[in-house]
């Protein structure tokens, strides 16, 4: 190895990784979008962790949201519309040792790429997946989203959405093999944190849903809950996120509620008038697919030359003499 | 051959003659293992040396009604005293468990006039007077068109060994056909162990008793008997089908992901490749969909682990998209097409070579890819090697073609020997230098170092974005272009190191004939067949179709006259509306007359078979005269 490979390592070994490590370049949103909120977050969590900003990997798809991985100071992969899901999965299958991240939108998780969203669920492969929700598509200037609220005036429905939107919550809750849900505001930075933070932390599929404003396209969307935080219910357990002190003056509706309690999950997110932020599920004993799925023995010539021969031996017909 | 000798001197045998060649077919219906007798007999003949191409005849469902002139299952097999690499003309002797499907190929004039038929002969007493009518009225039609029909009681003889018939059968049929091409005994029951081995003793036994019953059956009743002049193999060989070999040059190749979704008539190789792939430390991942299969490979392949997607037409359709990606982000990946008869959902389990534009210039935009295609079962097993260093060397997609009929046909090839050439070299995940640009494309040729997630201090974001060297998104037209130039210099760049292709016969002459794929076999017999008359026909076949090797328009242009043969669409200037001026040429044809500006004739066939080396032979005299 060259001596500056080596200083290398020693260096990140020992240096303590600052907030500007995972800086990339300066965002391009626009003034008040809620993504600015949700990158300070993510940034935070990889400080908190110390994580080596090199086996990072945000992946995103196409969209406002998807534009977050220029602005990490990490690995970043802005695939397709709809596609970062699958392309997240190739990515962890065979590197357990690179954290993965999805950064994807309500137009690009829960409709063009909706079949990956379920079975990315199913899989449960060791991600952290930010939805960034805003209700609306913003990049392709305004138009209705799947999640948009029914009656959205928007380019393509200028006489409002004609359907009831989908609950990503309630979606999510009735997929199979689940193991993290979560869902988090952006206005709320320190719950926001917590909530990524543990998402991180889970190891399996960890999928947040995150209340994201869009003020050039959806100012009005989340405005009521900003100014009423009796719209919301916190969610709150020893095995979930803390309110602090501080915060519990402002929101008066918190909930004892424990995420591994499945039951539960889905009476608050079916039933509740308030919108719930915290973490709605957890199963940290479903296991994931890359394990499942992973050969007992790793890739070397030497096992593809053993391999290969066996294989062969099977198919051959030797020589009658 | 010490067992054809031994056979010939039988006390109680009969004159043997001696053969060349023949093709044999063995049809039933479905899940009446003609397939497996098929392919067994194959195996035993490889095994004593001679030179075998087996065909799969496969009906669409997985059950078609019993007893249907379109649900023929089974197999052909070409057998010879030499290497054969095609499935021939038409059938010398075929085997039929019931007249309708027999009737199917004779409609479809697979069998040679006057060809032995044997046939089973059960239906002649059928309950059912409509079966029993219908039995009647073909064999007479066979008669009538002097077909040598023999009527064999194979459920009757079978009875005596098993309850049911319908499960062994086809090993009665073995014996038959051992019989009758004078192998020896001692290899069908090799054979027998070698596939029912893992069902116990008392499977492989019964197997072994119907085996005898039809070998002693037609030693004892038929006066029928061939030997074909084979030449002992001096080395190991392998026999697999086509779909087999390439999963098996997968695992040769070094990858260590295939990202997949069922679709025939692809989905085979995946099946081998779920069975063994663990074993070299390979993943086989079945996506939602195919879009998903060919991210998921993308991703894999980003993250330094070269990874493919294998699929059929319509599967290759909806990954377009993601091809585009991999070639903006420059990202290697092997997809493989089993190409299959299209469009839409088409014919699935037909062969077709359909695909070759739209692999060439599929996705969108200007997305430069490799495209090169396999032509026999052998060249499945390297091609994917090739296919893996080429997408690595160039961070650029490589789509290699085969299709339906070498995804099922077996023909035996020297075992290979392996080496770590095959492999790709670890990348380089040593720290990033300062400096690093991801798209630090050389201005001649366009190529780039790649770096991968966890490398230090090469942190960038990949985009779908036109994107400058930086990898930042190109808000600034000049760097859209600077990007295209250099994507599309990597295509030269391979150019340059690809030869030229090898003319079969003189290299100028009246006539070239020109394929690539799976018909290379077919189209080289047709060609040696009309030299030796005398004629001034050569062949020439393309490996490589994307980019071209240099030097093709010269050689085409030292004969009088150059003919393009494929298993996919042209139009016939015999068609009262075409004309020079509306005439869709094939596949190649459009290629070859773009690329080279040369007036190139062509000929293509989408007939649901592989097409044979008599209809080319026809064709390239037609052209003559």
């Amino acid at each position: 190895m060259s001596t500056r490979a080596t200083e290398f390592l020693k260096r990140s070994g020992e240096r303590e990784h600052p907030l500007e490590d995972y800086v990339g370049r300066v965002p391009r949103w626009c003034t008040g979008c809620g993504d600015n909120a949700v990158l300070a977050a993510v940034q935070r969590v990889c400080r908190e962790e110390q994580l080596p900003p090199e086996k990072l990997v945000f992946v995103s798809g196409i969209g406002c949201s998807s534009r977050f991985p220029h602005y990490m100071g990490s690995y970043g992969f802005h695939g397709l519309h709809g596609r970062a899901l699958p392309i997240a999965e190739g990515i962890k299958m065979r590197r357990p040792d690179l954290h993965v991240f999805v950064n994807t939108g309500d137009g690009d998780c829960c409709s063009i790429g909706a079949a990956h969203w379920v079975h990315a669920t199913r899989y449960n492969m060791n991600l952290t997946v930010m939805m960034h929700d805003n209700n609306i598509y913003g990049l392709t200037k305004n138009q209705a989203s799947p999640t948009s609220p029914q009656g959205t005036r928007s380019n393509t429905t200028p006489r409002g959405s004609l359907l009831p939107p989908l609950d990503p919550l309630q979606a999510t809750l009735g997929m199979s093999n689940l193991s993290f849900v979560a869902q988090a505001a952006d206005w709320i930075p320190e719950l926001l944190f917590q909530i990524i933070h543990a998402a991180f932390k889970h190891r399996g599929f960890s999928f947040i849903r995150i209340l994201q404003r869009c003020p050039e396209f959806q100012a009005n969307r989340w405005e009521p809950c900003i100014h009423d935080p009796g719209k919301l219910l916190l969610l709150t357990h020893e095995n979930g996120i803390q309110v602090s002190p501080a915060l519990a003056k402002v929101y008066k509706n918190i909930e004892e509620h424990d995420p591994a309690d499945l039951v539960d999950a889905r009476r608050i997110v079916g039933t509740s008038e308030q919108l719930p932020v915290g973490i709605i599920y957890r199963n940290p004993d479903v296991k994931c697919y890359e394990d499942l799925a992973a050969p007992d023995k790793l890739y070397t010539p030497a096992l593809v030359k053993q391999g290969l021969e066996t294989e062969f031996d099977k198919f051959t017909i030797w020589p009658r003499d | 051959m010490s067992v054809a000798r031994k056979k010939h001197h039988d006390p109680v045998g009969k004159p043997a003659i001696e053969i060349d060649e023949h093709i044999v077919e063995i049809l039933s219906d479905s899940g009446e293992g003609a397939q497996k007798c098929g392919q067994s007999f194959g195996a035993i003949a490889a095994r004593l040396g001679y030179g075998i191409w087996t065909v799969e005849i496969i009906p669409a469902e997985i059950q078609p009604p019993a007893r249907s002139v379109d649900g023929a299952s089974g197999n052909r097999i070409r057998v010879a005293g030499h290497p054969v690499t095609n499935g021939g003309d038409t059938a010398d002797v075929v085997v039929a468990f019931n007249e309708q499907v027999l009737l199917g190929r004779l409609r479809a004039d697979e069998l040679k006039p006057g060809c032995t038929i044997l046939l089973e002969d059960k239906w002649r007493n059928d309950a059912d007077p409509a079966i029993a009518a219908s039995y009647a009225a073909v064999y007479e039609e066979l008669i009538e068109n002097g077909f040598d029909v023999r009527q064999i009681p194979m459920e009757v003889e079978c009875l005596e060994i098993v309850k049911d018939p319908r499960k062994g059968k086809n090993m009665f049929a073995l014996g038959v056909l051992c019989n009758i091409y004078s192998l020896d005994a001692q290899a069908g029951h090799e054979q027998i162990r070698f596939i029912f081995g893992k069902k116990g003793d008392l499977v492989v036994n019964t197997n072994q008793k119907l085996f005898d019953a039809g070998f002693k059956w037609a030693e004892q009743n038929l006066d029928i008997k061939y030997k074909l002049q084979a030449t002992p193999a001096t080395e190991a060989n392998i026999v697999v089908n086509g779909n087999t070999a390439l999963a098996l040059g997968v695992m040769a190749s070094g990858m260590e992901v295939c990202a997949m979704y069922p679709i025939t008539p692809a989905t085979s190789a995946s099946h081998y490749l779920s069975e063994a792939f663990h074993k070299v430390g390979g993943v086989v991942h079945q996506a939602e969909d195919e879009i998903a299969a060919a991210a998921f490979a993308v991703g894999s392949s980003y993250a330094g682990k070269c990874a493919l997607t294998i699929t059929s037409g319509p599967g290759y359709s909806l990954k377009q998209e993601v091809l585009g990606l991999a070639v903006m982000a420059e990202i290697p990946l092997v997809v493989i097409d089993v190409q299959r008869g299209g469009p839409s959902t088409g014919q699935p389990t037909k062969p077709e070579q359909g695909d070759l534009l739209t692999a060439c210039f599929g996705s969108h935009g200007d997305a430069p890819k490799v495209v090169m295609a396999v032509s026999d079962i052998e060249d499945c097993f390297y091609s994917v090697i090739t296919a893996r260093k080429i997408a690595e060397t160039f961070n650029t997609v490589v789509v290699l073609l085969s299709d339906a009929s070498l995804a099922t046909a077996q023909q035996p090839f020297p075992r290979p020997e392996f080496s770590e050439d095959w492999l790709a070299a670890p990348i380089d995940q040593s720290p990033v230098e300062e400096g690093y640009y991801p798209y630090n494309w050389d201005p001649r040729s366009g190529q780039r170092q790649r770096v991968i997630p966890g490398q230090p201090g090469g942190m960038h974001t990949l985009t779908g974005l036109a994107h400058d060297r930086r990898s930042c998104v190109a808000y600034n037209l000049k760097i859209n272009k600077e990007g295209m130039r250099h994507r599309s210099l990597k295509l030269a760049a391979l150019q340059k190191t690809i030869k030229t292709p090898r003319v079969l016969g003189d290299d100028q002459g009246e006539l070239l004939v020109v394929g690539w794929g799976s018909t290379r076999g077919a189209i080289e017999e047709a060609v040696k067949r009309v030299r030796e008359d005398g004629h001034s026909v050569s062949s020439m076949h393309l490996k490589i179709l994307q980019p071209l090797a240099s030097g093709i328009k010269e050689i085409m242009q030292r004969f009088d006259k150059v003919l393009v043969v494929e298993n996919n669409w042209a139009d016939s200037l015999d068609d009262e509306l075409i004309d020079e001026e509306n005439r869709r040429y094939s596949n190649l044809g459009w290629l070859l007359r773009a690329r080279c500006l040369v007036d190139v004739d062509c000929w293509g066939e989408v007939g649901e078979q592989p097409i044979k080396p008599g209809t080319v032979e026809r064709v390239i005299r037609e052209r003559l005269s």
